[in-house]
């Protein structure tokens, strides 16, 4: 019992310790990057348990902030390879089990 | 009336068949259908296209008789229609149904009232203008710049990421607990160090194969030089009697020190391929910075470590023991040693003016073995007329000096005031230290006189030897001799003395200034020495006491002075520089470099034989 509670424990602390917000790969600048991560944030928050809406909202913020054609993958796992311009893309990771992708590309 | 007889008097065709009234009244019936008897019914033709015979139909509807009605029901759709069309003509309207009459007058009337213009008095007029030219432009911009992006997302790699970023944030927490009195801008500084250092890191794991990598290939373009270097005997010495010759092998120059001499050379004696060569000026009047170069036998395109220097280097010496530790001698009359080991382009000792430094420039370092109490020590010479003495405490060069030279070998004369004092010192050139005695040493001067000095007399001097008039430029203890040293002067001449004697031993007159003179290590009868022609001259006393057995310039050009020589301890090569700033490596062929035969009395290494010639 004592042993399935430390590991309850310890899946706690690793819950808690990677909650944030982890950029893995950004070209953007400091200013964008900051609004993009803190909107990415807000969206898998409000949508914890629906990404295709989370996605959708960051989606249509970007557009309305940064111009038109953004494209953007939540998910907890995917590969993917794309084109981007350059200066407009992020790659996070959140809340210890998701991954977020935000690029642009008209 | 006049009907009658005209219709019985109807004429007939002749050929008419003559009908009784029974026969004419006969009835026949006739019934027209709408089916055409001449359509055929039952055609088929063969389809190409779906490859089978398909049956033809074919209209089998007759008209008889058609006629178009231009009535209509007025309740039906196509009536009304027309009754809610305007109706554009008067005659039109006329011609419509009587039952419209009516309504059509009204509509008539307000038609007319509106197209009603003044017959009499009315004319159109048009004109067209001028329409403005249409003109295109374009413009076409650069497409903004795309690149690619892939990664792949799952739990572990997140999971990894995020292990790794705590990590990372664990050791910054634990860095900044380490230095955590330490003001907010040296923390920024020290943050900055850290990065600086962590980018650095990332070249320097690198280094290692990249260096390794730059020895390859250079070992690859100069494998011919390697192969005669380990090889090559110059089978020409068995036909040239007991001369020989000298063959270049690698060439070395660094482009940063374009314009500047080579004014030192020393070996280092643990790792024998490599040396340091130091860079300055002869010429008082183009002083500037100088430079110290360390260069390996095995890279010859690139120096192994450079510092550069405020001053130009004079002098230098690597320790015997630790090899990483090099003393140098400046222009400007300060010293100070270099740890090859330490990274960064600083000394890690130099001595100030308020340490006593020299006031001149200084000639010759020299280390010395450690002291008592362990520390390193060196000495200097200067132009100034002191000998020092320089120990390499923990944080600092401590000094002391060891002898002021007199001028004139007693010291009774005493000079009256401390200004003349300078006035009776002699300029110190070269220095060097006898092998087996340690406090006994040589210094050579600007006047030409030698004197032999002792460590423990600091005003004395034990002897003193003229034979040159003019500066001399080196003075060495003989290798294996304990009681001969040479010395070159610029007056053209090598001397060669016994320390006991005060009368030189040989006098070899090279018609140039002799820049400087080394002891051979392998035998004691054997020196080279260059000139300021461009001239290496191998002497071996014990084959010929009156001409060199090898005589060769080694520089192109006629204008560039050789400026020094040093023999590699275990290699048959010599190393000589000149004052363009190249250091060019040399091969002894075999007549250059016979070892003495040991005679079974002689049991000592020193060979000499030509002493009792004398």
């Amino acid at each position: 019992m004592a042993g399935t509670g430390e590991g309850k424990k310890e899946e706690a602390d690793y819950k808690r310790l990677h909650s944030f917000p982890l950029i893995r790969h950004t070209d953007m600048p400091e200013e964008m990057r900051v609004e993009t991560m803190e909107l990415c944030v807000t969206a898998c928050e409000k949508f914890a348990t629906n990404n295709e809406s989370a996605a959708k909202m960051i989606k249509e913020s970007m557009d309305k902030k940064f111009g038109s054609s953004w494209h953007v993958v939540i998910g907890e796992g995917f590969g993917f390879e794309v084109t981007h311009e350059v200066k407009n893309l992020l790659y996070m990771f959140f809340g210890g089990s998701l991954a977020v992708c935000v690029w642009k590309c008209s | 009336l006049n009907e009658e007889p005209h219709g019985r008097g109807l004429i007939h065709p002749t050929d008419q068949a003559e009908l009784t009234e029974a026969e004419l009244n006969e009835e026949f019936t006739r019934i027209l259908t709408a089916n055409n008897p001449h359509a055929p019914q039952n055609i088929a033709r063969y389809s190409f296209k779906e490859r089978s015979f398909k049956p033809i139909i074919v209209d089998q509807m007759a008209v008889h008789f058609v006629l178009e009605s231009n009535l209509l029901h007025k309740d039906s759709d196509e009536a009304r229609r027309l009754m809610a069309t305007p109706v554009e003509d008067g005659g039109e309207a006329e011609e419509a149904g009587e039952e419209d009459r009516p309504d059509s007058v009204a509509s008539k009337a307000d038609k007319k009232e509106l197209k009603v213009t003044n017959q009499f008095n009315f004319s159109e007029r048009a004109s067209q203008t001028l329409n403005n030219p249409l003109r295109e432009r374009y413009c076409q911009t650069e497409p903004p710049l795309r690149s690619n992006f892939s990664a792949t997302a799952n739990q572990w790699e997140i999971y990894d990421a995020y292990q790794e970023e705590l990590q990372k944030q664990e050791k910054n927490k634990e860095k900044q607990k380490a230095a955590p009195s330490k003001k907010d801008e040296e923390k920024n500084k020290n943050m900055h160090k850290l990065s600086c250092f962590s980018q650095s890191d990332d070249i320097s794991k690198v280094g290692k194969a990249a260096k390794i990598l730059e020895r390859m290939v250079s070992q690859n373009t100069y494998d011919d030089i390697a192969q005669d270097f380990k090889y090559f005997e110059d089978a020409s010495d068995d036909f040239r009697g007991q001369k020989g010759t000298l063959l270049p092998l690698w060439k070395f120059r660094y482009d940063k020190a374009k314009g500047l001499s080579v004014t030192a050379l020393c070996w280092n004696k643990k790792y024998q391929d490599l040396f340091a060569v130091g860079m300055g000026s002869y010429d008082f009047l183009k002083q500037g910075q100088g430079m110290l170069i360390v260069y390996s036998l095995k890279n010859p395109a690139f120096p192994e470590y450079v510092y550069s220097t405020a001053s130009g280097v004079l002098c230098l010496d690597i320790h015997k023991q630790r090899s990483y530790l090099v003393a140098i001698g400046f222009y400007d009359g300060s010293v100070a040693v270099y740890n090859l080991k330490e990274k960064g382009q600083e000394p890690v000792y130099k001595s100030t003016p308020k340490t006593g430094q020299h006031t001149d420039p200084v000639w010759q370092v020299r280390w010395q073995d450690d002291d008592i109490d362990n520390y390193h020590n060196f000495y200097s010479v200067s132009s100034d007329g002191r000998v020092v003495s320089w120990t390499l405490f923990k944080h600092e060069l401590v000094f002391t000096d060891i002898i002021t030279l007199p001028l004139h070998g007693a010291i009774s004369e005493k000079p009256q005031c401390l200004q003349c004092c300078f006035l009776y010192t002699a300029c110190g050139t070269s220095l060097d230290f006898h092998k087996q005695t340690d406090f006994l040493f040589l210094v050579g001067t600007e006047e030409g006189k030698i004197h032999k000095c002792s460590k423990l007399y600091s005003t004395k001097y034990l002897e003193t030897y003229c034979a040159h008039s003019l500066s001399i430029y080196a003075v060495k203890w003989n290798h294996f001799h304990p009681e001969v040293f040479i010395s070159c002067s610029s007056d053209w001449t090598i001397v060669v003395w016994d320390h006991l004697i005060n009368t030189p031993m040989l006098i070899f007159d090279l018609k140039d200034p002799v820049a400087d003179v080394a002891w051979s290590p392998y035998s004691s009868t054997v020196f080279a020495a260059v000139t300021t022609d461009g001239t290496v001259h191998v002497f071996d006393l014990s084959v010929n006491k009156y001409e060199p057995i090898c005589q060769q310039p080694v520089v192109p050009k006629k204008k560039t002075k050789l400026t020094h020589i040093e023999f590699n301890p275990i290699y048959p090569i010599v190393i000589v520089g000149d004052d363009r700033g190249f250091v060019t490596s040399l091969k002894l062929s075999p007549n250059l470099r016979k070892k003495p035969k040991r005679k079974p009395t002689v049991n000592t290494a020193c060979d000499i034989s030509f002493k009792i010639d004398m």
